[in-house]
Parts: structure tokens; C-alpha cells; sequence
């Protein structure tokens, strides 16, 4: 295997980005060609690895794709990257939630050139993180990202455009602040920047008496603004609510992503005694993000504000789902994840066509519209009962295993309580997304969307896509559970579990 | 044995600066001086280069050294002289006359920045001190504007108390020494006992006022009243050529005095160190927080190199608290000094090139550049990007480098403090970015810029992403320069 097949994935789009903003006199049909078939082709390469994946037993935990050369040879850093397991369904995620942004934002004509290429930059920086096996390497792409969702927000946003992306920057920022003092100190006391040889030394690596505890939550910090788990959420809403379609879609379908894989990837796979330890509180918090986000997500009458808060409840299960420290509830949780990018992306992407459809967000203004867009209730319905967890969607297996997963999960006393909690979760779901297709749909029809189109060919292309996969990994999820499976074994190993 | 040939760099800069002064008188194209000095820098980085490989020596009786440290700052000092240069050629041409006297006495503080790096001797140091800071209070009144005059006069007069304060310490480091030689002081520091230096604690106020007149130099609150002021008279160039030139020239006579006099014993090195550290998390704070409010972006810059000086300390602080084998301390502070030197040429060279063009150096007037000259705009993104420290640019890389030093020194509180500060620190950068991408243009014309800006804002932004993206080169020679204290 010596083509670098990871290398060439994560920086296509970035190759693209280039293309669309220096070459001299391009069109915006150009521009988007060209930003097409740059994502396209890494969406391709990730599917064709994933076919190649060499899912035999011996395999399991081991990394595959690897391609390592020394870096930075002051500070041992490598240019490290590979995949096993955890990682690969996720990467993919990002390859095809980093296509169909492209369709989606096709109609995008306020200065489009910078448009698209801050929009591969985002793509090469996340499929970075996912790839990245050094934790310097990591932490790059890690922060990169910050730059182009600036200027994403900020620039083609709407509403408090310039308030959100600003504050998006500060709370992020300020989250990757407390990880690099985490990874300083982690580097410090093992001396080594590579993920996978931090985790397979253990603890036994640690040379000082730096407590482990302390580096635990420094790391935590940053995933948990990240993904985000109550009280560090309040970016979210505002973000998701004034960034354009197609950044709403790859911020929730992916970027939120980040943390839960950092906390397995870094927090739980380096520190399992640690994690066991404190499990029960941030068993908890997961507990409330899921209530309180859905509470809260109940009262919103703004639809991309819904959809919104919404993803602090579901990423209250990842949170669940991880730190229930079980093998069946962390390989739930790493389904979620991709579940929820797919199921949340297409919301928005829904929402997102209904708000420039009819010109409306407002749910308390919005009514009737099954009427002039049959494709698109259909499809929005079909996204929001995947989203409650309706059996033979992806929502529902990735929600059943973290539930059963962390019931039985034997490794947190008390667990079984917060498990119950957490499935209330499940019933204001069920309310709040069935309540909102019904004032956006159904009801009188209004004379003001009379005019109001429905879905264009290019949007039913990605509609299916979504549908596809989302139906796909419903019926069979053994798809991904068996790969995904084979990333968590080497981490529930560790908790002895 | 004089061995001038070991001198040859610093020789080659004094004949062109004369050289250049002279050649005024004659020429009537007045680029010819750019040109002239820019190959004279070129000549003297080229010796300085292949010095690079022979072991240190001390010449004059010791009284200055040619080792990897001294080579790697003469180097870093003619590159920014020679960016200086490019990016004074547009602002310059405008004035009438004494064209030439602008770029001699920019060679000649370069020159006197070079032996700076390379004293090893008190009297040696004040001297060369002097030179760079004389050269420097003339370039700051050089516009002869009402702003212009009240900054130089400022930075002369504190400038003068700063010195007086130095020599002071200094003569007190003598008197309770005996010595001027910094290895001397050195051995005759370990030979006293701590009860006799705590008897007689005129060696540690001494000390103590090398902190303050040095502090001045590199702007460390809280000895950086001066800054804002003199940073916005100024002419821009000479703005940049302070806050980088007589900066990093300020931290490698602190590095070469403190570790070469004062960095044993332990019990002397620690409290200097802890002095560092206190310095640094002060002087980022104050200079963050007041940054964030400024309206021109030369203050806001004034500021937040107040704020880097403090990140650099983070460095002074490490080297204190390590043993005298680690020179992890040492290397980050270079590197990062090399980063920060690049990174704000960049964005000043950015900023002559905008602000000569819209005549005003307030951050509202930058609105809509991106549109009006999107090069330019993208150039000073990407230094305001690397000032905050994120990648790909060189400050994500100096940060980690440097702050990875201070945490195996038990720093981490400190190292905490300096990465919620750089949190800060983005939304004053971003502002500046947030203009010029964002807010709607003043006028559709374009902002045009000339060849020697465009050189000088290519070479630096591209040390910037080199810098960032692949440093080991440059970390390598920061580590070879580095280990000169370790032999």
C-alpha cells in the first residue's frame, strides 16, 4: 500500500480552494465545477478505502492506510496519519457531507470564489482531524478550521452574522487553549506526540507526577466546547442559526464530530482510569444536555434554531454513549455520530430549502406548505422521524445501542438511572420535531407561499443521498457497527471491561 | 590577537552605511541607496553565513563573541534591516531630503543590534546599546511633524532615563563584582556564599535595575509607557523596525547577560526566573486587554507587541528554571523571536502599503480592502492569523515551541494564562480582519502597491508559512544557536 491514499483525500479540496482563488478570471460556474469534482473525488477515494478495509480480527485496533515521515524533528512531530475503526466512518462523513454542501450551496452567486474555496479549506481541515495520529499534527487541523467558519459565517450568514462567527471563534478558541496546555503537558510527561504509541504505553509512559486528572480535563475542555455538552454550548444555537445551509449542515454533520472523537480518541483511549473515575459527572452533564436541550429546543420558533438546539440533545447521547465506558455504548456512540451528521445535515439542508423556498423561518408564520412542496415534506418527514429514532432509520440503531449499551453497562454505578433519564429524551424529541413538521406543513394552506416552489432536480440528487444512507445504515447497520467495533475493542480493552 | 576578520559582517554594514551617506551627495536617483544597502546587508549576512560553521571565539579580549548565538541574531537582524529597507523605499521617496541619512542610520542601528548580540562585557553592551538606541531616537522624529518630534522626544528622554537606570545597575553589578566580564561576573557570583550576597543586597538591586533598563528596550510592562506613542509618530517603517530590531536585540543581551552572568547558582537563576514569569503574565495581560479598545492600528499594534514581549518572556522565565544543560528555553525563545520578527514586518509592510494609500492609519478606514486590494488584505490576514498564533501560520508553531519549554518547567500556570490571553488577543486581531473582509468600501478604486512593498510583504509572508508549516530548519538552527551557553 504505497499510495498515500489519506494524503491525497485530505488535501484535494485544500488543492481545490487553491485553484479557485488564484486562478486568474474563473467563472462562477467554473467555481463550482471545480469545487465539485474536488470534493467529489475524495468522497470517491474514502468510499473506495472503506471497500478495501481490511476488516479480518487481527486488524482490530490497528491503524490502516498509515503513512508516517518525521515533521518536526526538534519536537519529535511527525506527519502521522492513518485510520482504523472509529475514525473511517467518520472521515467518510465528512467526504460526503463535503460533496453535497457543494450542491447544496450551488445557488450560492455573493462572491463565490471565496466562498467555495473557504468551504474545501473546512473540508481538508476536518478530514485532518480525523486522520491525524499526532497530536501536534492534530491540534493544526484542529485550529485551522476556526479561520474559514469565520469568514463562512461572518460573510454569507445571516441575522446576527458577525456576533455569531465572532463568538463561535472566541468560545472555540478558547476551548483549543485549555487542550494545547492539555497536549503540552501530555507531550511532557510521555515525551512522545503519537496518539496511538500514548495510549498502547498507557499511563505507564508517564514519567512525572503531573496529575493525570488534571491533563484529563484540560483535553476535556476542548472536546466538550466542541461537541457540546451543557454549559458550553451557547455558541451553538447562535452559529447554526446565522451560518449559510451548507455551514450549518457540515457544523453540525461534522465539525461537532470533532469532540466526540477527540474525547474516545484522546480523553478515554490515554486516560481510562481517569475517565472511569469521573464518569459518573459527566455522565450527568450528558444527562442534562439531553434534557435541557430538548426542553429547550421545545420552545424555539425559529427553524434553524430548532434544528439547532436539537444537536446539543443528540450530542448529549454521544456523551452518554462514550462515557458509560461500554463496548456496545461507545460503538453506539461512534454510530451516532456519523447518524446524526447524516440525519442533522439533511434537516438543515431542509430547512434551508424551505427558507429560501417560501422565504420564512419563522414557524409561527409557516403553515400549509405540503401543499406547494410534496417532495420536500416527504423528505424533511423522513429526516425528522430519523431523528426521533423511528425503527429501519440510522437514528434508531445508534440510539438503541447507546441505550442498551449504557443500561448494561456495568463500569459507572447509577448508570441505569441516567439511561432512563436520557430515553425521556427520546419522547420531547418525538414532540418537538413532530410538532414542528405540523406548523410548517400541514395546517390551512397560506396564500402568501402560493408562489412557493418545491425541491429542483439538483436537490432531489442530494434528498436521495441523504435518504439513501440514512435508510441504509437503519436496515443494516452491521455496516458500520463491525468496522466501528473493531476502532472501540482496543479502547474497552483498556477499561478492562 | 585583534582578529578583525572575525569582524568582517559588522564592517561590511559600517563602510556601507558611510558609503551610503557619501553617495547621496552625488546620485539624483535616490533608489540607488535602497539598492546600495540592501547589497551591503546581503554581503554582510553572506560572511555572517559562513562564519556560521567555525567554533565560537571571543575577540577584543573578550569583549564580544562570535558563536552560533551571535550569528543567528546578526542574521535575524539584517534580515529585518533589509525588509526595513524595502518597505521604506515607497515612504521614503516622499521625503525631501536626508534620503540618505534614513538608510545609513537604519544600517547603522542594525550594526548596532549585531553587537549587541555579541557582547560578553558591560561597558561593551552600553556601548552598543547606545549605538542602535542614538540611530533609532533620529529615524522616530524623522517626519519632523508635530507627532513625529513628541515621539522622538518622548523615547529620547525615556530612553535616557532607561539607560541611566542600566548603568546604574551595572555599576553596581561592578562594584559588588569586581568584574565586567559576564564570565567573570559569572565565577565570582558562585565563589560568594548566600548569606553574603543576602548581607550585602546591592548585587541583587543591581540585578533588579538590569531588569528595568532592559525591560524598557523590549517593552515588558511595566517599563512600556513609551510604546503607543512612539509606535503611532513614527514613521511606519521605523515603527516596525522598532517593534522587531530593538526588540529581539533586547531579548538576546538579556538571554547572553542572564544566563552567561547570572545563571548560577540555582538559589539566583530561580528568582530571576520567577521575576521573568511574573513580567510575562502581566505584561500579555495589560497588553491584550488595553489592545483591545485601540481605534488606530499602529497603537493596537504598540500594544500588542507589548503582549508578545510578553509571550517572549514566557521564554526568559524557562530558561531561569531550567538546569543550565536544557536549553529548551532558549530555542523556543528564538524561534519565536524569529516568528514574531517576520510575522510584524509582514503586517506593517501591509500596513505602509494600505495606509500610504488611504492616508489614515485607523482600523475603520481599512474597510473593504479585501476588495480594493486583496493581496495586500490577504497578506496582513495571514499575519494577524500567525500573531494570534494559529496555524498555518509561524505564531502557532513559536507558541507551541515555547510554551512546550515552559511546561517542563512546572510552568503550566503560566503557559494557561499566555493561551487565554492569545484567546484575547484573536478578537482585537480579528477585528482588523473582520474590516477588511466585511466592511463595504470607502471607494471602488484599487489600492496599488509597489515592487519593493509587494518583495518585501512576499518574502515575509512566505517566511511566515514556511515557518508554520515546516520549521524544523529553522527550530534546528535555533537549537544550535541555543546550545552556544551550554559549552
Amino acid at each position: 500500500m504505497d499510495f498515500n491514499w489519506l494524503t491525497t483525500i485530505i488535501f484535494l479540496p485544500a488543492l481545490g480552494a487553491l485553484l479557485i482563488a488564484f486562478v486568474p478570471k474563473l467563472s462562477a460556474r467554473g467555481v463550482r465545477w471545480l469545487a465539485a469534482v474536488f470534493t467529489f473525488i475524495p468522497l470517491a477515494l474514502s468510499l473506495y478505502l472503506f471497500s478495501i478495509f481490511d476488516r479480518s480480527a487481527e486488524m482490530t485496533g490497528v491503524m490502516q492506510f498509515e503513512e508516517s515521515v518525521s515533521w518536526i524533528p526538534s519536537i519529535g512531530a511527525n506527519y502521522h496519519l492513518g485510520v482504523d475503526g472509529l475514525s473511517l466512518p467518520l472521515m467518510i462523513l465528512m467526504a460526503f457531507l463535503g460533496f453535497l454542501v457543494v450542491l447544496i450551496s450551488w445557488k450560492i452567486d455573493l462572491r463565490p470564489r471565496e466562498y467555495f474555496a473557504w468551504l474545501l479549506l473546512l473540508e481538508t481541515s476536518i478530514l485532518g482531524v480525523f486522520c491525524s495520529l499526532d497530536l501536534l499534527l492534530f491540534f493544526l487541523f484542529w485550529e485551522i478550521e476556526v479561520i474559514p467558519m469565520y469568514f463562512l459565517i461572518s460573510i454569507w450568514g445571516t441575522g446576527r452574522k458577525e456576533y455569531s462567527a465572532i463568538k463561535y471563534v472566541i468560545y472555540t478558541l478558547f476551548g483549543s487553549a485549555f487542550m494545547l496546555a492539555g497536549i503540552l503537558s501530555l507531550y511532557f510527561t510521555t515525551g512522545s506526540l503519537n496518539m496511538v504509541e500514548i495510549a498502547q504505553g498507557g499511563l505507564g509512559m508517564v514519567q512525572t507526577a503531573m496529575p493525570a486528572t488534571a491533563i484529563f480535563f484540560l483535553l476535556l475542555v476542548g472536546f466538550a466546547v466542541k461537541l457540546p455538552v451543557f454549559p458550553l454550548h451557547s455558541w451553538l444555537p447562535d452559529a447554526h442559526t446565522d451560518a449559510p445551509t451548507a455551514v450549518s449542515v457540515v457544523l453540525a454533520g461534522a465539525l461537532l464530530k470533532m469532540g466526540g472523537y477527540g474525547m474516545i480518541r484522546v480523553c478515554v483511549s490515554i486516560f481510562p482510569g481517569v475517565a472511569q473515575e469521573h464518569a459518573l459527572g459527566l455522565i450527568i452533564l450528558a444527562v442534562i444536555s439531553v434534557l435541557y436541550g430538548a426542553a429547550v429546543t421545545l420552545r424555539q420558533t425559529d427553524l434553524k434554531r430548532l434544528i439547532a438546539y436539537s444537536s446539543i440533545s443528540h450530542m448529549g447521547y454521544v456523551l452518554l454513549g462514550v462515557f458509560a465506558l461500554g463496548q456496545v455504548s461507545m460503538t453506539g456512540a461512534a454510530l451516532q455520530m456519523f447518524s446524526h451528521g447524516v440525519i442533522t445535515g439533511l434537516l438543515f439542508a431542509m430547512a434551508g430549502l424551505v427558507m429560501h423556498n417560501a422565504g420564512e423561518r419563522n414557524l409561527n408564520k409557516l403553515g400549509g406548505l405540503a401543499r406547494q412542496m410534496p417532495i420536500i415534506v416527504v423528505v424533511f418527514s423522513v429526516a425528522g422521524v430519523a431523528s426521533l429514532g423511528l425503527p429501519t432509520t440510522s437514528g434508531f440503531a445508534a440510539e438503541f445501542m447507546i441505550f442498551v449499551g449504557s443500561f448494561s453497562s456495568g463500569v459507572v454505578p447509577g448508570i441505569q438511572v441516567a439511561t432512563i433519564l436520557g430515553v425521556l429524551g427520546i419522547v420531547i424529541t418525538a414532540g418537538y420535531i413532530l410538532w414542528m413538521l405540523q406548523r410548517v406543513f400541514y395546517g390551512p394552506p397560506l396564500k402568501q407561499f402560493d408562489k412557493a416552489r418545491d425541491a429542483s432536480i439538483l436537490d432531489r440528487v442530494y434528498m436521495f443521498a441523504f435518504i439513501a444512507v440514512i435508510m441504509g445504515v437503519g436496515i443494516y447497520p452491521a455496516v458500520l457497527t463491525d468496522i466501528i467495533k473493531m476502532g472501540i475493542a482496543p479502547v474497552v480493552g483498556l477499561l478492562g471491561g | 590577537m585583534l582578529n578583525f576578520e572575525l569582524l568582517i559582517p559588522e564592517l561590511t554594514l559600517a563602510a556601507t552605511a558611510l558609503v551610503v551617506i557619501l553617495l547621496d551627495l552625488v546620485v539624483k536617483s535616490k533608489w540607488w541607496l535602497a539598492a546600495l544597502s540592501i547589497a551591503g546587508i546581503v554581503v554582510s549576512a553572506g560572511f555572517a553565513i559562513a562564519m556560521w560553521g567555525g567554533d565560537a571565539q571571543s575577540i577584543f579580549n573578550n569583549m564580544l563573541a562570535v558563536d552560533k548565538f551571535a550569528i543567528f541574531f546578526k542574521l535575524l537582524f539584517l534580515v529585518i534591516a533589509a525588509l526595513v529597507i524595502l518597505a521604506s523605499t515607497d515612504y521614503v521617496s516622499k521625503l525631501k531630503r536626508f534620503q540618505g541619512e534614513y538608510y545609513a542610520l537604519v544600517l547603522i542601528s542594525a550594526l548596532g543590534m549585531m553587537l549587541m548580540a555579541a557582547t560578553t562585557e558591560l561597558i561593551s553592551i552600553y556601548i552598543a546599546l547606545e549605538l542602535t538606541s542614538i540611530s533609532l531616537y533620529i529615524l522616530v522624529g524623522f517626519l519632523k511633524d508635530p507627532k513625529s518630534t513628541e515621539a522622538s522626544l518622548k523615547y529620547l528622554l525615556l530612553g535616557a532615563v532607561a539607560s541611566a537606570v542600566l548603568l546604574f545597575g551595572m555599576a553596581l553589578i561592578f562594584g559588588f563584582t569586581g568584574q565586567t566580564q559576564l564570565g567573570d561576573i559569572a565565577a565570582t557570583i558562585q565563589s560568594m556564599s548566600l548569606s553574603g550576597v543576602l548581607a550585602n543586597p546591592g548585587l541583587i538591586v543591581g540585578i533588579v535595575l538590569l531588569i528595568a533598563g532592559f525591560g524598557f528596550k523590549i517593552a515588558a510592562v511595566p517599563f512600556h509607557m513609551w510604546v503607543p506613542d512612539v509606535y503611532e509618530g513614527a514613521p511606519t517603517p521605523i515603527t516596525a523596525y522598532l517593534s522587531v530590531g530593538s526588540k529581539a536585540a533586547g531579548f538576546a543581551i538579556i538571554l547572553r547577560v542572564f544566563f552567561s552572568a547570572f545563571g548560577l547558582p540555582d538559589w539566583l537563576s530561580l528568582d530571576w526566573g520567577l521575576v521573568f514569569a511574573i513580567l510575562a503574565a502581566v505584561g500579555m495581560t495589560v497588553g491584550n486587554i488595553i489592545a483591545l479598545t485601540q481605534s488606530n492600528i499602529k497603537r493596537m499594534l504598540g500594544y500588542s507587541s507589548i503582549a508578545q514581549a510578553g509571550y517572549l518572556m514566557v521564554g526568559l522565565a524557562t530558561v531561569g528554571l531550567a538546569t543550565a544543560s536544557d536549553v529548551a528555553g532558549q530555542s523556543g525563545l528564538l524561534f519565536f523571536l524569529a516568528s514574531y520578527t517576520l510575522t510584524n514586518l509582514g503586517a506593517f509592510t501591509a500596513i505602509i502599503a494600505i495606509s500610504g494609500r488611504v492616508d489614515s492609519d485607523m482600523i475603520k478606514d481599512y474597510a473593504g480592502m479585501g476588495r480594493r486590494a486583496p493581496m495586500l488584505a490577504l497578506a496582513l490576514t495571514l499575519c494577524l492569523i500567525s500573531l494570534i498564533g494559529m496555524p498555518p501560520a509561524a505564531g502557532f508553531m513559536a507558541k507551541f515551541y515555547i510554551f512546550s519549554g515552559a511546561v517542563q518547567q512546572g510552568l503550566l500556570w503560566l503557559v494557561i494564562v499566555a493561551v487565554i490571553n492569545s484567546v484575547i488577543s484573536a478578537y482585537y486581531y480579528l477585528r482588523v480582519v473582520k474590516v477588511m473582509w466585511l466592511g463595504s468600501p470607502a471607494s471602488a478604486t484599487k489600492v496599488p502597491s509597489s515592487v519593493a512593498l509587494r518583495v518585501a510583504l512576499a518574502l515575509s509572508c512566505l517566511g511566515v508559512l514556511i515557518m508554520g508549516i515546516v520549521p524544523g530548519f529553522v527550530m534546528k538552527l535555533a537549537e544550535m544557536a541555543a546550545k552556544l551557553f551550554v559549552s
